[in-house]
């Protein structure tokens, strides 16, 4: 099981600026739900709130009112049944590929022969086993987000988190990043919820995006394409991708709060 | 067709000798209690050695410095980090250190002596105060630069604060803290010879206030050379201990410069 559900989330932030305070609604009564082996994708434009809404998820900031709830327990922190992956990756500069991995392992409690072993399994999974002893420096940027992806799997969450995963990635590496992606859900069946300002990447990867604009769910768009989605450039010159991208993307360009 | 360059240690011995000749072809033309030159410090420094005087100075003086530099290193760097990571330390502590860095140490001797006595204990002391504040400072900077991203991964791996402390924060902050320690060799130096000047009359500060006081100039010169030889060999083996602690740092920052 791996259901998440964010029931009536908001947060506030208190600015300072020159002296004078002012209220900022970051989230305003978020309520959306992923369902068990679903992905999800949260979009909109920078500002809208979508990685205040994962990181809330996530248990790494606290939402101002309403709750998460993960198989209907609700979280009060964060915990080894959500695995996050950070935008940039986020690798422990002086540890090597196998050893990033096996820190959210050895924080989990693993000790001894299956700390590494787990860890070189998961490597083995996003492929790489040859730079597993390479220090993130070492590696390219889509190399890395591998590593941030075999490390938030490692602990083996329920939820799957990530933060603008593909964002920093040359547009080619995001591609092959992207089909990668689909073969692990494919093979390990996790939740996957994911923050994306991408079009393309929200209808190729999600089953239903969620569209955010200024702290409020504006709409939720099912994906109506079929899993396994094998060939991703296919898939980009079907009618279907075309008419979902051009609904999403009129969602982003209506009013906000605005109903059509 | 690339050009060759010379290396780093040939151009650095080539300006050494060209300071060294500079020094000696201007200093032999000076008055010797007003100054002195190379070639009458290596005499100076030859007698020194053979009489055993200079040996004997030595160990007098480094027991203190290494005992005092030592627990700076040992009370600097966890100060630092606890500073750097706690709010509350932060508020509470962290207006000693700053003090404590801009303190007048000289003008407190007088007082440390009648704590401690004019034996090894002040000296080692001295050295401890004026070298513990820049590796604080240091370490407690480098703390609050470690980007809160590497923090948000220890957190979402349910870390406690002390695991993050020691995993996250720890190894993030070494630069800074091996660059703090560095600082330190200096100051430490500086406070060795201030200590053996104004407690017991010892070491190499016994060496430079007796040759001062008989107007031996090129004798003097032998301990301050010996010093600071002493301060770049320290700072070159400092440096060596990082890249043996801290090699990512000098890979990610690469040493490539005109």
């Amino acid at each position: 099981m791996g259901q998440v559900s964010l029931v009536e989330v908001s947060k506030r932030f208190t600015l300072r600026i020159d002296g004078e305070v002012q209220e900022v609604n970051a989230l305003d009564r978020v309520s959306f739900t992923v369902d068990d082996g679903e992905i999800v994708a949260l979009i909109g434009p920078s500002g809208c709130g979508k990685t205040t809404a994962l990181r809330i998820a996530m248990g790494l900031e606290a939402a101002t009112a309403g709750s998460v709830k993960v198989d209907g327990r609700e979280v009060t922190g964060c915990g080894y049944d959500r695995g996050m992956v950070f935008q940039h990756a986020e690798l422990l500069p002086w540890l090597s590929a196998l050893e990033n991995v096996m820190f959210g392992l050895e924080m989990k409690g693993l000790r001894g022969a299956p700390l590494r072993e787990t860890a070189m399994q998961y490597i083995e999974l996003v492929g790489l086993k040859d730079s597993s002893n390479r220090r993130p420096h070492q590696l390219s940027g889509g190399m890395q987000q591998r590593v941030g992806i075999a490390r938030a799997l490692a602990i083996d969450p329920k939820v799957l988190l990530m933060d603008e995963p593909f964002g920093a990635l040359d547009a080619q590496t995001r591609e092959s990043m992207q089909e990668e992606l689909l073969q692990i859900h494919g093979r390990t069946g996790k939740t996957i919820l994911f923050v994306t300002h991408d079009l393309d990447e929200a209808v190729l990867l999600a089953d239903r995006v969620v569209v955010m604009q200024r702290g409020i769910v504006q709409e939720t768009i099912a994906v109506p394409l079929p899993r396994p989605r094998g060939d991703l450039g296919a898939i980009r010159g079907s009618s279907e991708f075309a008419e979902t991208r051009y609904h999403i993307w009129r969602a982003l360009h209506v009013a906000p709060g605005a109903s059509h | 067709m690339t050009k060759r360059q010379l290396p780093a240690w040939a151009i650095t011995t080539l300006s050494v000798l060209f300071f060294l000749l500079l020094w000696e072809a201007l200093g032999s033309l000076i008055n010797p209690i007003f100054g002195s030159y190379p070639t009458a410090i290596a005499e100076a420094f030859w007698d020194l050695l053979r009489s055993g005087q200079l040996g004997k100075a030595m160990v007098q003086s480094l027991q203190p410095f290494l005992l005092g530099y030592v627990l700076a290193i040992i009370i600097g760097v966890p100060l630092g980090l606890v500073v750097g990571r706690f709010r509350v330390l932060e508020a509470a502590l962290g207006i000693y250190v700053t003090a404590g860095y801009a303190m007048p140490l000289v003008a407190l001797v007088p007082l440390l002596v009648l704590w401690l006595g004019l034996g090894f204990a002040v000296k080692a002391a001295i050295v401890l105060l004026m070298s513990v504040f820049p590796i604080t400072i240091n370490t407690w900077l480098g703390v609050t630069a470690v980007p809160k991203s590497l923090i948000d991964v220890g957190r979402s791996f349910v870390a406690s604060d002390l695991t993050i402390l020691r995993r996250i924060i720890l190894p993030a902050t070494l630069p800074y803290i091996m660059a703090g320690i560095r600082l330190a060799v200096g100051r430490a130096v500086v406070a060795m010879v201030i200590a053996e000047f104004f407690t017991a009359i010892s070491g190499l500060g016994a060496i430079i206030i007796n040759a001062a006081n008989n107007f031996d100039t090129a004798t003097m010169f032998v301990p301050i050379v010996v010093l600071m030889v002493m301060a770049i060999g320290l700072n070159w083996l400092i440096g060596w201990v990082e890249r043996k602690v801290a090699p990512w740092q000098a890979e990610i920052a690469g040493r490539a410069r005109e």
